[in-house]
This record gives C-alpha cells, structure tokens and sequence, in this order.
C-alpha cells in the first residue's frame, strides 16, 4: 500500500498452496478495520434500539432456555442456578453461531468487491467474523450485572478471559474459512449453515453441562471444537468448578487443525474465486 | 526515464464457459451420481462435460515504460478487460508471466464498495481504503476529494440519498486520487452526463501528465487519442498491433472495424439491440442511377439501402427506419428517420428492403459513422450504433469548384447569395 518504494509484484499462474503473505495482509489492515466498522454501523443504522439489540438475543434466549430446559426439563447445572450457567454458555455461542452465518455467505456477498478490486481475499471472511466481538462485548456487560445478582466472584481463571476470546474468534474464522470458500463453489452450502448451527448448538454444551454425558464419551465432547472453548469460559469465569484442561486442551488442538485446514483451502480456491463467483 | 514498469510475457487466459459454469450444487453432484452410479461417480472429480474452454487471452506480449500512456482498444470481448483483471490480481493468468514495478492502483468500476447507508464521509473513507489509500492519506486529501465532487454540503448525508450523479462524482473523485506509480483504468469515462465526462477526461490528462504510467481501456478513440501516447490493439485475444495511439486508432478502425464491417454481413452482426421484430440484414448504396458505389459525392442524389427481414411471416406493422451519422470521434452530424418526414410505413411484408433518398447529399469530403436503428409499434426492433463508415468524397456540391474542407463546415447548407444596392 502506501509503504511501498519500489516492489516488483509478479503475476504468474501458480499451483497448490501459496502461503500467506503477511507483509501484503498487514498493509490492508485499515481495509480490515474499514470494512469491519463498515458491517458493524451498517447493522445500528437507522435502529432505534442500536447496542441493545447485542443484549436482547442472548438474554431472551436466556430466559426460554431457563423456562423450558432449566425448570421444566430440569435440567441440571453444576450446581450453580440455570440462568446464569445457560447465560455464560450462551455469549461465545452466539457469537459463534452469528460470526459463522456472517462469515459463510461474506464471499459471495461480496461479489462486486471480489470481481474488480484485489486486495487479499481472506480480509472478507475475517472482517465478518470481527463484526460480532462488538455485540459479545456488550452482551458482556449483562453477565457482570447477574454475577453481580447471583453473588458470583470472579477466580484467577478470568486471566484465561482474553485466551478462550481469541479461541472462539479462531474457530469462527476457520470454519468460515472453509465455508466462504466452499460456498463460492457449491452456492448451496448457505442452506446447510443455518442446519449445521442448529444441531451444533446441541451438540455443544450449552444448554447441558458437561458433566451430563457419561464419561467415557466427554472425549466426544471435545471433539468439538467448541465444547472445550464454552465449557472453559464457564469454569473461568464463575469458578464453579476447575478449569477442565484436557477438554480445552484437545478442543484447542482441533481449533488450530481446523484453521490451518480452512487457510490451506482457502488460498488453494482463491485464485478461483473472482473466476466462478 | 526509460525504465520497463510493465513487462507482460506470453500471457494467455483461459475461462471455461458453459451452462454449468461453477455453480455446481452438492444435491446436483449426488443426483447425477444416482442417475448413473458408476459413470457419474468416476466422473465427480472431472471437468463437466458440458464445459467449453475458450482462451480470452493469446500470448500477449508488451511492455511498459515509466510515465508512458498506453490506450488499450479493441472490439467488445477483445480481451481487454481480462488484461486489466489480471495485472490487477484480480484473476490469475493461465500461462505467462507480468512483472510490475511499482504500486499498482486499478479502477476497473466506478463506485465499488460504496455503501449506501453510510454517510459520504464514511464511504470516502471506506472507498479509499478499499482503493488502497491508507487513512492519513485520504484524511490529506479529504478536502480535494470534496471540492472535486462538488458534494460539500452532503458529505454527512448517507449516500442513498445523493443523486446519481453526486454519487459517481464522489466515488470518481475518491478514485481521481489514488497515487499509485502504475494506474489501470477500465471504460471509467463511460458513466455520468456530458459535464461530468468532460470533467473525467480533464482530470485523467493531469493525472497522466504527472509522469506516472496509465494503462487506459476505452471505446472512446476521443478520449483514448488525447490522453494516451501509444496504443495497442486487442483482437480475440491476441495483440494485433502495437505502436502510436494515433496509428493504432486507425489500424483499429481501418483493420478491425472498417474491412470486417464491410465485409461482415449484416445479418451476422452482433453489436445491435433490440427485440428483433424487424431485422437489417444487408446495406448497399447506390448512385441516381441505381448503380452501386462505395464512396458517396456530395452534392449528389445518394441512396441508402437497407435490406430487411421481419420475424414474423406476417411482416411487422408501423415501421420506422432511421439513420445516424456522426463523425468518426462520435460527435453526431444529422439523424434522419422516417418519423421526421412522417413516412412511416404501415405494414411491410417479411422480406424487402427500405431506401433512403437523399438530394445533394450534404456533408463535407470524410469519414462517417453510419448506424440505423428500426422500430415497429415504437418498441426499438433493431439497432445498430456502428453500422458501417461512409466515405465521402468531393463532388462540388456548390458546383462552384470550391473544396470545401472539414474544418470550415462540416455539413453543406444549400444557400445562396445576392448583394443589393441600397439607393
């Protein structure tokens, strides 16, 4: 961009992988942030209600999941009341569920930009995926009041905060990395994303705990890539109960597999994209 | 400063066209591999049958100087686009290799990004951004960018509200001020009315002028010849010519669009709109004495002849035929159409053709374009912007001996003049 003396770029077909080129992605990180800010302004525009619709979705979510999992199914908790424990799983959920909608389609949403402007193209999926922090922030800013409410006392595992931020961020984007490509390609994965974040919300633990599933198939569990990310971001935070490292640490594993997949199909496809989209 | 800024070497594109062009679907991958398990299951890994490879690009070759100005002319679907895309990075070569010295800065579209919710501010900022500007750049240039649209008071207003001229003013006022060694600009002059073209035109010659390299994509040999040095001509993928903007624009016109227009039939041509209903299929002229010629002299009775098909047996009802003369940088001379002289034709039978008389044909010795457009019920049944060129030539239309040339009068007015005494 604007700190280029004299480059010499060259243009050649090239075949497989190619690896990312972190000088060329760290010189469009303003087109990041612009595009990012972009999506997040373009959401609160014209709203009357703006931020708050960041607490509605997981609050009301909350209160249903209380009414029909916690009291009537009984479901059990940890020991800890439903609300706040269906609520601390909800948060890296939902920014999860939304940054992946956002993320699949973001390619081929993109189209125009993608057909007459180079820039690199993992920028779209990643800025998509930016967009719900904002929103997982203010959400936030709720469960402090029900820590507050339900006498909760943060442990030194909030220190694993940013950690299990930056994990559920990663996993976002892997999997949108994958999905935007394939998207592009196959146009009707975008009608498997809304099937795919249903049964994955269920197959996460956020509704149950961990500590529901017989042990012999909690490693199942961590399979899931983010099994091990929501079940941490319960311990740590409310400190119920410690922080279970082999589950984190196997989902994490799986985190890093998935992105470094997700990249490695991602770059093969991109020369593609502005071709087929 | 003769240093190569652009090297393209052997550079060939290849797209593959077809009705199944990429979107497969999944579903479709699983049905055809039910239909015929073994065949289809074999062939998932392979290329649809149905696709056709055609090469858009054939081993273009050429080379760029520092602060040279090259115009890149040819026919729709010559290529030129695709060499844009390509030096751009937007879409990767098939075979061949470009080196590029310098930053590059491409407008292939006018106004890409622009977001119509967000105010004119932010989309200045977001555009730019997009067009590779970093924020203390544009923050610089902020005001210009402004000025220059002439959107002072709305650049708080969210965009969906400008008109569409404010709109393309801003994005091509943003785009007007990128910086980079090497520009590529894509048919951009095409957009907005006559003032904002020529304001356009007006700013790419200062950009041009400040010594960086610009590759220039245009149908407008105006534009293109007083903007650029050199030229090269694209045809079917291929570099046909390569040399001054002023020698490729005639090889382009002569070569390419004058032999094989003639030589094309009509009835084959492509570059016309229209429903169809009543087609041109052939054009001939003939002289008074129904002999046919090639070059028109002025001053003389000239018939145009158009042959004609109508799609349905039945003929076609309320035909207008009319044509349009312009001079070859497209500035328009005269119209002249059956509505004009309320002659239009009730109901004309499938085939026939159509004629145009005109007494003392009056235009200066030259070139013209020739383009013919029907309708039948005022609905636009065939129209051809480029149907031919007309050469005429001198044929003393005052029959004074006087040769009239091209930049005293364009059109021969039939006057005459007396002196009288005042006692």
């Amino acid at each position: 961009m604007s700190n280029s003396t004299s480059n010499i770029t060259v243009i050649e077909p090239k075949k497989g992988w190619i690896a990312i080129d972190l000088k060329e992605l760290w010189s469009y990180r303003e087109l990041l942030y612009f595009l990012t800010k972009r999506d997040i302004k373009v959401r609160y525009k014209q709203t009357i209600l703006g931020g708050l619709w960041a607490i509605i979705q997981p609050f009301f979510t909350m209160v249903v999941f209380t009414l029909f999992f916690g009291r009537m199914a009984k479901m059990p908790s940890d020991g800890i009341p439903y609300p706040i424990f269906v609520y601390v799983g909800l948060l890296p959920w939902i920014y999860f569920a939304n940054a992946l909608s956002q993320a699949s389609n973001s390619l081929v949403g993109s189209a125009n930009l993608i057909t007459k402007i180079y820039f690199p193209r993992i920028i779209i999926p990643a800025s998509a995926s930016l967009g719900g922090l904002l929103d997982f922030f203010i959400a936030m800013s709720v469960l402090g009041g029900m820590m507050i409410y339900y006498q909760f006392i943060p442990s030194f595992g909030i220190l694993l905060f940013p950690l299990l931020v930056g994990l559920t961020f990663l996993c976002a984007v892997s999997v949108g990395l994958w999905l935007s490509a394939l998207n592009v390609q196959y146009r009707d994965i975008r009608y498997v994303v809304p099937f795919l974040v249903q049964i994955w919300l269920f197959v996460s633990p956020v509704i149950y705990p961990v500590s529901m599933v017989p042990k012999k198939f909690q490693w199942l569990m961590a399979l899931n890539p983010m099994g091990g990310v929501i079940d941490s971001f319960r311990s740590s935070l409310l400190g119920h109960r410690p922080i279970d490292w082999i589950l984190l640490g196997i989902s994490t594993i799986i985190i890093l597999a998935l992105f470094l997949s997700g990249l490695y199909y991602f770059r093969k496809m991109e020369k593609t994209f502005a071709d087929v989209i | 400063m003769s240093e190569t800024v652009i090297k393209v070497e052997n550079l060939s594109k290849r797209y593959r066209i077809g009705a199944r062009e990429g979107f497969k679907t999944f579903r479709e991958t699983l049905v055809d591999s039910v239909k015929a398990p073994f065949k289809r299951i074999v062939d998932l890994g392979k290329p649809v049958p149905h696709a056709e490879m055609i090469w858009a690009l054939k081993d273009v070759s050429f080379e760029v100087k520092k602060g040279e100005v090259l115009g890149i002319i040819g026919r729709n679907g010559a290529g030129k686009t695709t060499l844009l895309k390509i030096l751009s990075r937007i879409t990767e070569p098939t075979k061949g290799r470009i080196e590029l010295k310098g930053k590059v800065g491409s407008l292939l579209e006018v106004g890409t990004g622009f977001h119509s919710e967000l105010s004119g501010h932010e989309n200045i900022y977001l555009y730019g951004a997009i067009l590779g500007m970093d924020r203390y750049e544009i923050t610089r240039k902020f005001d210009e960018i402004v000025a220059f649209a002439e959107v002072e008071k709305f650049v708080d207003t969210p965009v969906k509200r400008y008109s569409s001229g404010m709109h393309m003013r801003l994005a091509f006022s943003v785009a007007a001020h990128m910086e980079p060694e090497i520009m590529l600009v894509d048919e951009v002059l095409a957009v907005g009315d006559a003032v904002f073209q020529t304001k356009c035109l007006a700013k790419m010659k200062s950009i041009t002028s400040q010594g960086r390299t610009v590759l220039f994509v245009s149908h407008n040999m105006a534009a293109v010849g007083s903007i650029c040095q050199h030229g090269i001509v694209l045809e079917e993928g291929n570099v046909l010519f390569e040399g001054s903007i002023q020698n490729a624009i005639n090889f382009y016109e002569g070569e390419i669009f004058h032999k094989k227009y003639l030589h094309e039939s009509v009835s084959e041509r492509k570059d016309r709109s229209g429903t169809g209903e009543v087609r041109l299929v052939g054009f001939h002229i003939e002289n008074e004495d129904g002999e046919r010629i090639d070059r028109i002299p002025n001053g003389r009775t000239v018939k145009l002849v158009f042959d004609y098909r109508t799609r349905s047996d039945r003929g076609a009802k309320n035909v207008d035929l009319g044509i349009l003369v312009e001079r070859e940088n497209g500035e328009r001379v005269f119209q002249l159409g059956t509505r004009f002289t309320g002659q239009k034709f009730h109901h004309i039978l499938p085939k026939g053709y159509i004629v145009c008389t005109i007494k003392r044909f009056p235009l200066v010795a030259g070139r013209y374009k020739l383009g013919a457009y029907l309708q039948s019920e005022s609905n636009p049944a065939d129209y051809i912007t480029a149907l031919t060129y007309l050469d005429v030539v001198d044929g003393d239309f005052y029959g004074s001996d006087y040769q009239v040339y091209e930049n005293e009068t364009r059109i021969l007015v039939d006057g005459t003049w007396s002196c009288y005494p005042l006692r």
